[in-house]
């Protein structure tokens, strides 16, 4: 494929953006259905505890209320809200939609109150009367852990979910062999995902076609219809999950949550819409949370720098309940614990442990920034511990382009990387040594100026079917109308990330027509054939390569027919800017007339199918591994610890860029959000398990102020595992940026002998460091 | 109670409780979605409206508050099928992703510039600092305000 024809390479503005900036696009809530009822769900206000009776006696006779439903109801009718990922020995919880006699966590429903309007749902939930009778309450990870921690799930009699061991290599041997061992503990706070448009759910049921259809603001429509067939014990072909425009995912829609079988069951009641829209108090109490985990690391390294080893003990703190992906997030972290570097051994030893919080699951790199924030953090430790230049460090024990594909000890097969190549493009950006010596300067003056750097790879394209609990693969229909104008079924999600846009740029270019004729629709179980879904940055490396075969397979039907047409030979035929021409006498015929001819069957060869249409099920044959070099040039104030971003460069390499303008819209976004990991965010619950940070009041989501001018490059390093040489940038960003801010914040506390402070680092943090 | 208002140059004469925020006279009586809910403590900005050329949270505001106001919201921005300056630029410039704090994020837009027809930088930053974008890293949000600047002032 050429990869700067019209539209492939180039900054095409999105077709989704007219829809959007009028205010005329489609979110769950704006999707109105006559006599829809309105659901709110009374929520626990306990950590832990037992139910001993719930009173719905007021709320239903409260005006406007059409029905108030608790576990009572639907123990035994709906499902128990389901985990996929599965682990040797995992301790699965049974996590009913309702809650059954018992509540683990803030925010856990106990009751669904059914009225006409939502403010008389709400006035009726006020009603309810739960009598709890509290139970000691376990938040902290490392605690829970222990044989004296009052335990969540009586029926396994630990906390422990699960223990998982990663990594290959002779670690005892490596750390024999090391000059230094440089060990520190590390504590990747809980954030919260904060799409900025809640969950919601829409569900109508159709009793005499015993047919369902559900809106909801997810990630993967399909894989929701499937979960929420299971749960209500419904045929999967008679529920149609709709996916309209979803205001961001960050991963906290890559789930099956209680309330989507909840509304489904509700729906079966009442023979009316009913509605649920997240608030974001819920949003905080009730949605996935990310990362959480906390441990020490090791690292086992000769004198001249070269690495030996890596192990890591940790726990990850998993909250209440396992949510769809709550147990596989951690495994994730143990595959990317080599970085870009050659580490001969690496030793992953992870407990995972129930805590009374919200589940956490896949946030924005799930896992990946964990180990890279691991990695780079130590990189620096070690760096500090030897006296050498941490990007010297880097540097020597980076992999060389000609060493791909990498293995790594964690049993990983790095596709491509030049690494070497974005550092050095970064540094020049930075004017890296004149850069320490204005430090240096800086410093001779009280400025308190830090200089980070983080060189990452990450893991990207899920990916192989195998690796993925409901396989990797994604699917694609290219469909050439009658008329010629194109429609394309994807079974990925999009949900901001532009691929209507990106899509329609593949298809202009490959079928040679207007961008502008072709219609991208996805998120619909009853249009699309199934796919997995938006995740993982997988959408155009996996989705984009589905699409790449499935539109081959049309040219190369059209081409029979072309040929037949042209009354030429199909060898003889060329494809190029929409037409088939043939040799010898240069006729023509447009892949408009052959669609026509397709579909109008009447000058055919013989045995011909009609239409123009193909599918394909595109299966990865690894993960991608974008990588790149992120430096954050920071000053602290001495006076209030405050942080003000001076520089941040980033150069990424997704592999081959389709749309350049997403692509860097992406790497903003994501370091926007690995930075406010850094400086600002943190689920806080207090020792009780009451979730304090439970609002955008608390929860400190970067403003416009708060964030610097991003510099931005890039190289290109294209991969072999699919056809559009396209890695995945989704996530890039934020795996790269909290270490390089981090460590530039950090490094700028070097005069204070501050080796390491656990995110976010806030100002008051900061200047407890420099006035202890 | 009994209120009269404007919507986007349409006037609406509706019984309201008193209780009853202007988002949801918005979306659920006008029928205009276009103004959304992303936290219901005026913190993010995504139900940003105009409420007599004044840019306001109405997840915040009573309904009966606006009694006798002229509400501008998102739908009202686009001219015979001509997109405001303020739109395009967000467009033209990528200033958005999933689009959900768009319509607040672009009347606020309108008026900072209606306050400040030149904005630097950090005046744009802290001008918008009511809205929140979880998406876009606001870097692209700030080019787009630039942009409608320009495409604002040569106007006139």
């Amino acid at each position: 494929m050429s990869f700067l024809a019209k539209y492939i390479g180039q900054k095409v503005k999105r077709t989704e953006d007219p829809r959007l900036v009028k205010g005329i696009g489609h979110y769950v809530d704006d999707i109105k259905l006559a006599d829809t009822l309105h659901v709110v769900i009374l929520r626990s206000q306990y950590a832990h505890a037992k139910i001993v009776s719930i009173n719905t006696d007021a709320a239903k006779t409260s005006p406007g209320v059409v029905a108030v439903y608790t576990g009572a109801d639907v123990a035994g009718k709906v499902g128990f809200v389901p985990c996929a990922a599965a682990l040797p020995g995992l301790n699965v919880p049974k996590y009913p939609v309702l809650a059954d006699g018992k509540v683990a966590f803030v925010g856990q429903p106990i009751a669904a109150v059914v009225a006409t309007d939502k403010y008389k749902a709400r006035d009726a939930a006020d009603l309810i009367e739960v009598d709890y009778d509290p139970l000691d309450v376990v938040t902290d990870a490392e605690a829970s852990a222990q044989s004296d921690s009052p335990v969540i799930h009586e029926e396994f009699g630990t906390n422990v979910a699960f223990t998982h061991q990663a990594g290959t290599g002779d670690i005892d041997s490596a750390f024999a062999q090391a000059d230094k061992i440089v060990k520190e503990k590390l504590n990747h706070q809980r954030l919260a995902p904060i799409s900025m448009e809640p969950r919601g759910v829409l569900a109508h049921y159709l009793p005499g076609e015993e047919q369902m259809t559900l809106w909801s603001s997810t990630q993967i429509p399909h894989l929701m219809r499937t979960q929420v067939a299971i749960m209500l014990g419904m045929a999967e072909n008679r529920l149609r999950v709709i996916t309209p425009e979803v205001g961001g995912g960050f991963g906290c829609k890559l789930n099956v949550y209680s309330e989507e079988a909840l509304l489904g069951w509700i729906a079966m009641q009442v023979h009316k819409p009913v509605k649920w829209i997240e608030s974001r108090r819920e949003n905080f109490q009730a949605t996935i949370h990310g990362r959480a985990q906390v441990g020490t690391c090791e690292i086992a390294v000769k004198n001249d720098g070269t690495l030996l080893g890596l192990r890591y003990n940790v726990t990850a703190d998993l909250g209440a309940y396992l949510q769809l992906l709550t147990p596989a997030i951690p495994t994730l972290t143990g595959l990317m614990l080599s970085g870009c570097y050659k580490i001969p051994a690496i030793q992953m030893n992870c407990v995972g442990v129930f805590t009374n919080k919200m589940s956490t699951d896949a946030y924005r790199g799930a896992g990946r920034p964990e180990a890279t924030y691991l990695v780079e953090r130590m990189m620096d430790c070690v760096a500090l511990e030897l006296k050498m230049d941490p990007v010297e460090l880097r540097r020597k024990n980076m992999p060389k382009p000609s060493e791909f594909p990498f293995p790594t000890a964690t049993g990983l097969f790095y596709d491509s990387g030049d690494y070497e190549k974005a550092l050095d493009k970064a540094l020049a950006m930075a004017d890296y040594q004149k850069l320490r010596a204005e430090q240096a300067e800086a410093r001779k003056q009280g400025r308190l100026i830090g200089i980070g750097v983080s060189t990452y790879v990450e893991i990207c394209a899920m990916g192989p079917s195998i690796a993925l609990p409901a396989g990797g693969w994604e699917s694609a229909t290219v469909r050439v109308e009658p008329t010629g104008k194109v429609t394309v079924l994807t079974g990925v999600s999009p949900h901001g990330q532009g691929e209507e846009t990106a899509f329609a740029q593949i298809i202009g270019d490959m079928l040679g027509i207007d961008m502008n004729d072709v219609l991208v629709i996805h998120g619909d179980t009853s249009i699309v054939q199934y796919g997995i879904g938006t995740f993982g940055s997988r959408g155009l490396a996996v989705g984009g390569a589905a699409l790449v075969k499935a539109a081959e397979k049309v040219v190369a039907k059209a081409k029979t027919l072309a040929a037949h047409l042209l009354q030429t030979d199909e060898a003889s035929l060329t494809f190029e800017n929409g037409k088939f021409v043939g040799a010898p006498n240069d006729k023509s015929v447009s892949i408009q007339e052959v669609a026509l001819a397709a579909y109008i069957p009447h000058n055919v060869p013989e045995d011909f199918e009609p239409g123009l249409t193909a599918t394909h099920f595109f299966e990865p044959k690894n993960f991608t591994f974008p990588s790149g070099t992120h430096i954050c040039v920071s000053e602290v104030d001495r006076e209030t610890g405050d942080v003000k971003i001076l520089r941040y460069i980033a150069v990424d390499d997704c592999g081959n860029q389709i749309n350049p303008m997403i692509v860097q819209g992406q790497i903003h976004g994501g370091i926007a959000q690995g930075m406010a990991q850094a400086l600002f965010e943190e689920v806080v619950y207090d020792e009780n398990g009451q979730l304090l940070t439970g609002e955008l009041m608390d929860y400190a989501v970067p403003k416009a102020h708060q964030l610097p001018f991003f510099e931005l490059d890039h190289t290109v390093t294209p991969t072999d595992v699919n056809p559009l040489g396209a890695k995945g940038v989704g996530e890039a960003g934020t795996i790269g940026s909290t270490p390089a801010t981090a460590n530039s914040v950090i490094d700028a506390l070097a005069p204070f002998g501050v080796t390491h402070v656990d995110l976010p680092l806030r100002p008051e943090k900061l200047w407890k460091l420099m006035n202890n | 109670m009994k209120i009269s208002l404007s919507i986007n140059g349409t006037s609406y004469d509706t019984d309201v409780e008193p209780r009853l925020l202007l988002v949801h006279l918005l979306r659920d009586v006008a029928g205009l979605t276009g103004t959304h809910i992303g936290c219901e403590t005026s913190i993010c900005g995504a139900c940003t409206v105009m409420i007599n050329g004044k840019t306001a949270k109405s997840c915040c505001v009573l309904a009966v508050q606006a009694d006798g106001a002229e509400v501008t919201t998102i739908e009202g921005m686009a001219q015979d099928g001509q997109l405001h300056p303020v739109q395009e630029a967000f467009w033209e410039k990528h200033g958005l992703q999933c689009g959900y704090c768009t319509p607040g994020m672009i009347m606020a837009v309108c008026g900072l510039l209606k306050d400040n027809p030149n904005p630097t930088d950090d005046q744009i930053r802290h001008g918008i600092e009511g809205n929140l974008c979880r998406c876009t890293g606001y870097q692209n949000i700030v080019e787009a305000v630039k942009y409608s600047a320009e495409k604002l002032n040569a106007q006139k």
